[in-house]
């Protein structure tokens, strides 16, 4: 007969000293542990739970403008630096990691400056305002040595160019020096040249917004006050497509992973994506805005994107999704009137009417800083474990609670009775007509009267 | 070109026998790392949600498979066996062959979640005791308790007393989470499920019932036995229960479908104990015996080994022990163990448990076990259920016609019921007539509905069954649900 039993020997579970690492042994096999659902479900409501605790998304308010913010820019090049501007000409550029102070002022502009962006290569920053001027400044680099939290430098404009009428908007090509301008048409500069090098014409109405594809070097998309997006080839002589909708569209941004796609933020309130090769209708709609949407920036991963509106609320939205994942407001802050996503994908920031830049996390309850790899892991588990279970309604409760501002609340208590009200009218309405007459629009194609060319 | 491809993907198609066995191999141990069937995705119509799911099952089928390779190929120890060769019988084969406090009456121990903590049921009231002895607490609202048990998710401690009544407390802040009077009388088996949590009792009328904290009634009586039932043991993995009644018979009963699945004869069990690996020990007065299951379902206990001790001392309760291959027997005159080849669970995770775990790994188990403790309404006679959804009501409420229908089928049965004719007199007609009249009105009785309905009489709204056949514009004044 042959007779095995278990044995272990004590050397091969213990550590021999105490500078090694302990040994850890797995058995996946399910009857080891019983009732794993049910823990795993008390692990994730305790994973809700400790999210809301460590829920601190405001990390700091940047003071110093002294009118409310009109656009801000980001440095492709150089990840703490970011430009704002405000409605009586000051524009400066921030260092939002440590200091959170301004390094470099660029004082200039006599009117509002409507429009800033920076060329890919960070080296140049085009500003434009309703003082019919685009100016073109030298970023300074910063240096080693830029300790000196007293001096705050200016600098002199490289180059003022000047237009016939005031300009609304400014945004730089991805690759090359052509940057383009809105006001009462669409300019495209270089950085040499005084003149426009190429102009577009299009109706009556004024070109409100502009922004160039990042994967494609010539194309650019447009909104006009006369409620139309336009997308151009700077290459044609005319639009390459134009889609009217029922209201104006305030700002439009291109999703960096998928550059075909592109989202509006509208004056109704709510955010439409857009395929660019087919616009018959929106491949989503972005709902949550109580009033209207007036800037938006995608995050560099492309799988969410951060609005402000007029309501004094920042949003988070996930790039397919129809509602928000989380709204950021603060008593003090008045109307959002940009956002930028940071370059890391880590914070988001908001210029307002109150004349101060807020800095944000874009995770609320996110550890900042160096994490261990133990952390790492323990933190990915708990999200996974609370994706998994957060249909239940104990943790649905806990996942999806917000507070909101009580003007937003009341604001949206009664869009929903109205919208239920209409709701109600109309399958009543359907019902007493013969069937096949009355036909209910999906909301994709509800607020888009038609698409030219 | 072509020729030489079409060649590669012959050679794919046959394996070598060896590697075909390893495959369906590795897809049997892959199937206990699935847990269960995959969702059908078919009926859904969301096509986001669709995508999402089967990309996560294909993940989960991905896991599974990388577990079940873990499981053939990386785990460092392999069970114990005892192989026979030719005639012999395991049974045969003896313990020689294979190696050569308190001072009053203790009912019953538990350990709670460690072994720096245990409880103890003496005479007249429990208490709880650090390792070293020190007494911690008193339990004195139990009274004088005949068994305690430990269960370890949730941090209850049950016990069952004299009078029947059943307490759960929760260990880590005191508080009774209920008491049960179970109306059963005395007993004193007692065990507790380790796959679901669940209390099971054996009573003197052969019953066994099964008992949660949050309800008053049990959640399943079994008459397994004619007479008294002396112990019960459950199986690790959930489903099977072995129950010893005092005439002689040892019973394996199915715990999903509450089948008896075996019965063995012979010998009456004072105490059952099932090891990690399903071997089953029974302990019958001095003679302890191991049983194995020969079929994979628990059909097949057979004679495996058997110990017996010495003549008048008397085998009190016998227990495995985890992850390894010894089977303690405590007895009459003091506690000894045997070593059963093949008895432990020779991989240990150590998340779950270590036994060679240091004091710092120790204390923080003991935290994370806190952090994951349940509420006592996880207890539930199938604890895959949590976060599963509530199956759609596929039959709908029958319509009042089909209460009418159902109503004259049972009136019409009530009346063609065959009386007996009585003899000696006892005969009467207008008793058989009364008779006959009370089985039709207790037919009825079970129809009650349509009495109040016929009896209210006055406008209401229009019920759900009136509903289908209203026009699409009157469908408003429908009475929902």
């Amino acid at each position: 007969m042959r007779i095995k039993t278990i044995s272990r020997s004590v050397d091969e579970f213990t550590r021999e000293r105490s500078q090694d690492l302990q040994r850890v042994f797995h058995n996946f096999d399910p009857s080891l542990r019983p009732m794993e659902k049910a823990v795993e479900y008390q692990r994730a409501l305790t994973a809700a739970k400790l999210e809301k605790i460590f829920a601190r998304p405001f990390v700091g308010a940047m003071d110093g403008h002294r009118d409310g913010i009109s656009c801000m820019a980001k440095n492709p090049n150089y990840l703490k630096g970011i430009f704002s501007a405000s409605m009586d000409g000051d524009i400066r550029l921030w260092d939002i990691a440590t200091s959170r102070r301004t390094v470099c002022q660029f004082p200039g502009h006599l009117g509002a400056v409507r429009g800033l962006t920076v060329s890919t290569d960070g080296n140049v920053l085009v500003s434009c305002g309703t003082d019919c001027n685009v100016r073109l400044w030298s970023v300074p680099r910063p240096s080693l040595e830029d300790s000196d939290l007293s001096s705050e430098k200016s600098t002199e404009p490289s180059a003022v160019y000047t237009c016939k009428n005031a300009l609304l908007a400014v945004d730089h090509q991805f690759e090359g020096d052509l940057f383009a301008t809105a006001g009462a048409q669409l300019d495209i500069w270089n950085h040499n040249r005084s003149q426009p090098v190429q102009s577009f014409t299009s109706g009556s109405h004024s070109v409100i917004s502009v922004r160039f594809n990042p994967g494609e070097p010539d194309i650019l998309a447009t909104s006009s006050g006369d409620n139309h997006i336009s997308i151009y080839d700077i290459r044609m002589s005319s639009a390459a497509r134009k889609i009217l909708m029922r209201t104006k569209t305030n700002s439009i941004a291109w999703n960096p992973m998928e550059p075909m796609n592109f989202t509006a933020a509208n004056e109704d309130g709510n955010c439409y994506s857009f395929d660019g090769r087919k616009n018959e209708e929106a491949k989503c709609v972005h709902k949550d805005h109580v009033s209207a949407v007036m800037d938006i920036d995608f995050s560099p991963t492309g799988r969410e994107f951060v609005t402000g509106s007029y309501d004094r609320s920042v949003r988070i939205f996930p790039y397919n999704g129809g509602h928000s994942r989380e709204i950021y407001h603060t008593k003090r802050m008045q109307r959002v009137f940009c956002v930028k996503y940071s370059s890391d994908a880590t914070y988001v920031i908001s210029g307002s009417d109150d004349t101060n830049l807020r800095l944000w996390k874009a995770k609320a309850s996110e550890q900042l800083g160096v994490i261990l790899p133990r952390e790492q892991k323990k933190h990915e588990y708990n999200e996974a474990v609370k994706n998994r279970y957060k249909h239940l309604p104990e943790i649905k409760r806990i996942v999806r609670h917000r507070h909101l501002p009580k003007p937003i609340y009341k604001a949206k208590a009664e869009s929903r009775a109205m919208n239920d009200a209409k709701r109600r009218k109309d399958d009543r309405r359907k019902a007493h007509s013969a069937p096949g007459t009355v036909v209910t629009e999906s909301h994709r194609t509800r607020r888009i009267i038609k698409e030219v060319e | 070109m072509e020729v030489a491809l079409e060649d590669n993907n012959l050679m794919e198609k046959v394996l070598p026998p060896d590697e075909q066995e390893i495959d369906v191999e590795l897809e049997a141990k892959e199937k206990k790392y699935l847990r269960g069937e995959g969702a059908n995705l078919e009926s859904l119509k969301d096509k986001k949600l669709k995508t999402q799911l089967a990309s996560r099952e294909k993940l989960y089928g991905k896991s599974a498979k990388a577990a079940a390779k873990i499981e053939k190929w990386l785990l460092p120890a392999s069970a114990g066996y005892l192989e026979t060769e030719g005639l012999e019988k395991t049974w045969r084969i003896k313990q020689t062959d294979i190696a050569k406090e308190v001072r009053e009456t203790v009912r019953d121990v538990a350990f709670l979640h460690n072994d720096q903590f245990f409880a103890a049921a003496q005479k007249k009231y429990s208490y709880i005791y650090a390792r070293d002895g020190t007494e911690l607490h008193c339990l004195k609202e139990r009274g004088p308790v005949a068994r305690l048990r430990f269960l370890k998710n949730h941090f209850l401690l049950a016990s069952i007393n004299k009078i029947g009544q059943l307490h759960y407390q929760d260990v880590t802040y005191g508080d009774m989470v209920a008491s049960i009077r179970t109306g059963k009388g005395r007993t004193d088996v007692m065990e507790v499920n380790p796959y679901n949590g669940v209390v099971a009792l054996g009573h003197s009328g052969g019953t066994v019932t099964m008992w949660k904290p949050t309800s008053q009634a049990p959640l399943v009586q079994m008459q397994c036995h004619p007479g008294p039932v002396s112990a019960v043991a459950f199986h690790p993995n959930g489903h099977l229960m072995a129950t010893s009644g005092k005439e002689r018979k040892v019973k394996i009963w199915d715990l999903r479908k509450f089948e008896e699945v075996q019965t063995i004869h012979g010998f009456h069990a004072k105490t059952l104990s099932f090891s990690q690996k399903g071997l089953l020990a029974a302990g019958t007065g001095s003679f302890v015996q191991v049983l194995g299951d020969s079929s994979g379902g628990g059909g097949g206990y057979s004679r495996y080994m058997s110990h017996s001790m010495v003549k008048g001392y008397q085998v009190e309760k016998v227990m495995f022990r985890p992850y390894e291959d010894v089977l303690g027997i405590g007895h009459s005159m003091g506690w000894s163990s045997v070593l059963i080849p093949g008895s432990g669970e020779p991989n240990f995770d150590s998340w779950v448990a270590n036994p060679f775990e240091t004091s710092k790994q120790r204390r923080e188990k003991e935290v994370h076990l806190l952090l994951d403790k349940l509420p006592p309404e996880t207890i539930m006679l199938d604890p895959s259920k949590i976060g599963a959804m509530r199956p759609s009501r596929r039959k709908e409420r029958p319509t009042r016609g089909e209460i009418e229908v159902e109503k004259e089928v049972a009136i019409e049965a009530a009346k063609s019921v065959e009386m007996k004719k009585k003899t000696k007199g006892r005969n009467k007609p207008s008793k058989r007539t009364k008779k006959k009249k009370e089985l039709v009105e207790n037919a009825k009785k079970t129809f009650p509905e349509l009495e109040h309905s016929n009896i209210a009489g006055k406008k209401r709204r229009i019920g759900e069954d009136a509903a289908a056949e209203l026009p699409a514009s009157l469908k408003r004044f429908a009475r929902k649900n």
